[in-house]
């Protein structure tokens, strides 16, 4: 079975660790790669995560991508939009988003690229991340590791705070995990520094220095840890048993 | 008291330069059959509070937004609204861009007649920069906390779409989720409805309908039905979003006429015949996510 682990079952494996400590708190991930990674951090490491259907109703057991038969699943509470700005205000909720680009303070951008003012290209808007990043923990998930992502001095449009926010009483964010397509990192290195925690198969050090637009810090070059077999059987049978993951590097 | 209004009723009562709340979220319960009469009217310079979805993309494809009050504009399924981006990318429209969270603390303000809610969220971001006209306050106890001070969003009309109504305006939304349509209510002088059904009183299912009645009727100016009207958002549990034609509406970006000609300049009826028919839509799945 290890033979043939891919890309993406690994960055599933190495985000489901981001939620291991986070007992009963709400876990989003949002995008293909954050949600089934939330779905086995349930599964494997924290069983006591409250998750959602995607929509309205908090659900005991993780739902698997692509069509279901919802009747299946096991409902135990409700969590309308409305619930869930009470809860992340609250602080209680573990997020893991896709920003567009990220930068060396750890400041997030789905909003627009270039001028605020004139953009040339319009993305989502700023969405819930000011709310979400001065709230609760969040983590990343960046599927493709550049330094069009990882971009040299500030985002286009800062949209979650970063370290240097210099607001007294919410001074800085909680970014817990940083997973890309290239290795795992957190923003725990000196003076909250990126740094580098394990790379994926395949990949050097210097392939994540070239496709990063600032300096890390080098704490770990280990291999990232591989998934067991008890993970890829839940990944590939439970929680992703058609294949949708594939699609986020052709695989 | 009878509050029935037809579409066009409803927009001789709106006027040049009124900000507009829009009830719904991105590409769901969207009062979509409102949003396409204000585009066939001479309406211009509209303000638009909205969780955007196609009503802003054909409201700002039809020139009709002066200024855009959002925390985002997505059709779900289809991440980016094509009008909305190409508007943006033009220059088009002013933006005062909001977190989600923002939003709603701005209607809840203008909803209890306050001036402004204090919040941390902003801090940090370019959401400050960008909108000079927010300003800091101080809590004057003991901790001394510097907040954002969320300027209320007052509206003077909010639009929404509901399952069920009767001719009073006692409406119920039977979607397990009800956004945030009872703040636009509230933070509106004039609040109009489209509604899949409308019931007499004694149709509305007494206790247990009651409790999908989300906000009191003295708060509802207007009542237009409009079986399909969230079309092609969904309208759970009656439909699910089109997305087939929301595919349609996102190219439709490149060349307007054709979409127009086919969808826009009709009434609602024969709108709703030219998307595939009542039948069609009230059948169209709910989405799983």
């Amino acid at each position: 079975m290890a033979d043939s682990i891919s890309l993406s079952e690994i960055c599933i494996t190495a985000a489901s660790k981001a939620w291991k400590d986070d007992g009963e708190l709400l876990a989003t991930g949002i995008g293909l790669i954050p949600r089934i990674a939330a779905g086995l951090a349930k599964l494997t490491c924290n069983p006591d995560l409250m998750m959602t259907d995607g929509e309205t109703f908090l659900i005991s057991k993780p739902l698997p991508m692509g069509k279901r038969d919802a009747s299946e699943d096991l409902i135990e509470g409700y969590m309308s939009y409305s619930r869930v700005f009470e809860n992340l205000w609250g602080g209680q909720r573990h997020a893991m988003v896709t920003p567009t680009q990220i930068d060396s303070f750890g400041q997030t951008n789905i909003s627009c690229i270039g001028d605020h003012s004139n953009p040339k290209v319009q993305l989502l808007g700023v969405r819930g991340f000011p709310g979400n990043f001065i709230s609760h923990r969040n983590s990343i998930f960046i599927p493709n590791h550049s330094i069009k992502t990882f971009v040299e001095g500030e985002v286009d449009m800062v949209s979650g705070m970063g370290y240097n926010n210099q607001h007294a009483l919410a001074s800085k964010p909680d970014i817990f995990s940083v997973v890309t397509n290239l290795g795992v990192f957190d923003f725990n290195g000196p003076d909250h520094q990126l740094q580098l925690l394990s790379i994926h198969p395949g990949v050097s050090i210097e392939d994540i220095i070239e496709n990063t637009g600032f300096n890390i810090a080098i704490k770990s070059d280990e291999e990232t840890t591989l998934p067991s077999d008890e993970e890829l059987t839940l990944i590939r049978e439970v929680l992703d048993p058609m294949g949708t993951r594939k699609i986020i590097f052709g695989e | 008291m009878n509050k029935i209004l037809s579409h066009s009723d409803v927009i001789s009562q709106l006027s040049d330069g009124m900000t507009i709340g829009v009830g719904g979220w991105g590409a769901r319960r969207k009062p979509m059959s409102l949003i396409r009469a204000i585009c066939q009217s001479d309406l211009k310079d509209l303000t638009i509070v909205s969780y955007g979805g196609p009503d802003v993309g054909l409201l700002c494809a039809h020139r009709k937004v002066k200024k855009l009050i959002f925390g985002f504009v997505s059709l779900d399924m289809i991440p980016l609204d094509s009008h909305f981006r190409q508007a943006r990318q033009n220059g088009e429209l002013e933006v005062m861009e909001l977190d989600e969270g923002m939003v709603q603390w701005g209607l809840r303000a203008a909803a209890m007649k306050l001036s402004f809610l204090p919040t941390r969220v902003g801090f940090g971001t370019d959401v400050l920069k960008n909108n000079p006209e927010i300003k800091l306050i101080t809590s004057p106890y003991a901790d001394g906390e510097q907040y954002v001070a969320m300027p209320a969003l007052n509206l003077d009309v909010a639009l929404l779409h509901v399952n069920k109504s009767d001719q009073k305006g006692n409406t119920q939304i039977f979607g397990p989720d009800p956004f945030f349509d009872e703040m636009f209510a509230r933070a509106a002088n004039k609040t109009y409805v489209s509604a899949e059904e409308v019931v007499e009183t004694e149709g509305l299912g007494g206790k247990e309908g009651a409790i999908f009645n989300r906000f009191e009727r003295s708060l509802v100016t207007g009542v237009t039905h409009a079986p399909g009207g969230a079309h092609p958002t969904s309208c759970a549990p009656n439909y699910g979003f089109d997305m087939e034609h929301l595919k349609t509406y996102s190219a439709a970006a490149k060349s307007f006429e054709d979409y127009n000609d086919k969808y826009l300049n009709i009434s609602h009826t024969d709108y709703i015949e030219a998307v595939g028919g009542e039948t069609f839509v009230n059948n169209i799945p709910l989405p799983q996510f």
